[in-house]
């Protein structure tokens, strides 16, 4: 009977998220509507890039939020390590896969926004290199988070990853940037993308937040679904304590 | 009117490469949204099916 | 101080007389290694430019091949219970521990090394710096894969999630270390790589030992 009241604790974060969510969600939708209006309609193209920059406004706030991700991540662990506070420890397995989805899209709209701009579908320039490589500490996370039995173990290590992870990453965007310079393609000076002009910066930042919301939206759903799943695991073991 | 569309559509040439990118986009978030609230419904349901047989009394206040 | 020797003591013993997987891991670094050519031709302009590359590339893989088992074993049968209760913390069971693995796994790669030099007709000054480069990075190498094998212990799949883990984490030493060999063949200085190694083996040496010591404890609960 304990265990079911360890779980009936976060019937606090349940009342919390449950009044929070339709706000979250419906702020989140504005910010997108506003956004894209923006972002396709109401902004001129870029006078050297032309309409590809419309791939910028999400392909820019993605990569700010896979990097936000991953500083979540590491925090959270941090949270969890410190305090054991069971919902730091979740909320981090449930924001592992939103920011590698926010990493895919900025390696695959970076792809698309360079084929027209570059003349190739990939380019080992320093940023998409880098993302490339947080793509794949993203999915280590992942898998080291569900690799044991014990899900408690797997977010501890996964948490330990994540801090380890944190410390690392500047030190793979330092070397991957020497790394760049050494290397400098012959037919890309510059892969800076486009000096940002102001009108470009309403809906960057609009896509931004619509961004952001998204993910809190997401983050409030995955952890309530984990919430859940777990009430019904904790029954299940005591229907099968009781019935003996 | 429709030249406005076609224009729009166009991209200042660029379509092939434009439209995938935010079409892509919106197919990943719009899959992970549905993935995560599939989860959550179906935790939801099964959880209204087991909770009068499973909860013979309410202890408030019991550690 | 006495127990951090007798694990690396105890370490080196088993390698030794195990025998096998040290030598099997020499051979997958030489074996590997000797692939490439196969693959894009034997032309000395295309062995050279590639050669520091493959070379390191292959020594991460091989590293790598031998840290699945380096806390898994002494988990598994108990071993790592007792050195919970020695008197040594774990950040300094860890430090042995990865101390021992770069003796039977880093210092072969090293002396493997300069067959692989002449292998990939690399020119004579490439050679010392090859060397350096395996020194300062090898023992990276060792640290951070620890950290590594102390998350898997007691996982499903270990072998192939340890890939996963680290090496991501080796790419900043295979960036500078490759730069460092690289530069002496193309006329550049090589200092400023090789004090980055450096640089990056003396962070490793204290924050390794704290995460892994983490992993452990975590794995004894």
């Amino acid at each position: 009977m304990a265990n079911l009241h360890r779980f009936a604790n976060p019937a606090q974060f349940q009342r919390l998220s449950r009044a929070l969510l339709p706000w979250v969600a419906g702020i989140t939708a504005i910010l997108f509507v506003l956004g894209l209006y923006f972002a396709l309609f109401a902004s001129p193209p870029d006078y050297q890039q032309g309409d590809t920059v419309r791939i910028m406004y999400v392909h820019v706030p993605s990569a700010w939020m896979s990097l936000f991700c991953y500083t979540f991540l590491a925090v959270a662990g941090a949270v969890g390590l410190i305090w054991r506070h069971p919902l730091a420890f979740m909320s981090a397995r449930a924001a592992a896969p939103i920011g590698a989805g926010f990493t895919f899209i900025v390696l695959a709209t970076g792809s698309l926004w360079g084929k027209p701009m570059w003349g190739t579908w990939w380019v080992w320039d320093a940023r998409l290199t880098s993302v490339l490589i947080l793509f794949f500490l993203y999915l280590g996370h992942i898998a080291l988070s569900r690799a044991f039995d014990d899900p408690a173990r797997g977010a501890k290590a996964a948490a330990v990853l994540a801090l380890v992870g944190a410390v690392n990453v500047p030190i793979i965007k330092f070397s991957v940037d020497w790394w760049n310079t050494l290397h400098q393609p012959a037919s890309v000076s510059r892969l800076a993308g486009p000096a940002i002009d102001s009108s470009m910066l309403p809906p960057l930042f609009l896509m931004a937040f619509a961004f952001m919301g998204y993910f809190f939206t997401l983050l409030l759903i995955r952890i309530r679904a984990d919430l859940a799943s777990r009430k019904v695991q904790a029954l299940r073991v005591a229907a099968l304590a009781a019935a003996e | 009117m429709l030249d406005a569309l076609r224009t729009f559509l166009g991209m200042g040439g660029y379509a092939a490469f434009v439209w995938p990118a935010l079409i892509l986009t919106a197919v990943v978030l719009v899959s992970m949204l549905v993935l995560s609230l599939q989860d959550l419904r179906r935790a939801e349901r099964t959880l209204q099916g087991m909770e009068p047989a499973d909860r013979p009394r309410r202890r408030r206040g019991a550690a | 101080m006495s127990t951090f020797w007798a694990i690396v003591a105890r370490d080196v013993r088993l390698a030794v007389r195990g025998g096998t997987e040290s030598v099997m891991v020499l051979v997958f670094f030489v074996l590997a290694a000797i692939l490439f050519p196969f693959g894009v031709g034997p032309e000395a302009e295309v062995l050279r430019r590639i050669g520091p590359g493959v070379i390191w590339v292959v020594a991460l893989l091989a590293a790598m091949m031998s840290l699945e088992r380096l806390f898994s074993a002494d988990h598994e049968d108990g071993t790592l219970d007792l050195l919970a209760t020695s008197p040594a913390p774990l950040e300094i069971v860890f430090l042995a521990k990865a101390i021992a693995h770069w003796l039977t796994t880093g210092l072969p790669l090293l002396v493997a090394a300069p067959v692989l030099g002449v292998f990939y007709q690399l020119p004579g000054p490439a050679f010392g710096v090859l060397l350096l480069s395996m020194l300062l990075g090898t023992p990276s190498l060792s640290l951070i894969g620890g950290v590594g094998a102390a998350l898997i212990v007691g996982a499903r799949r270990g072998g192939v999630l340890l890939a996963l883990l680290v090496l991501p984490l080796y790419v900043p030493v295979l960036i500078f270390a490759v730069a460092g060999v690289d530069a002496v063949i193309f006329d550049a200085p090589v200092r400023p790589s090789m004090m980055i190694l450096a640089a990056l083996l003396l962070a490793a040496i204290p924050l390794c030992p704290w995460a892994g010591g983490a992993a452990l404890r975590q794995a004894l609960q």
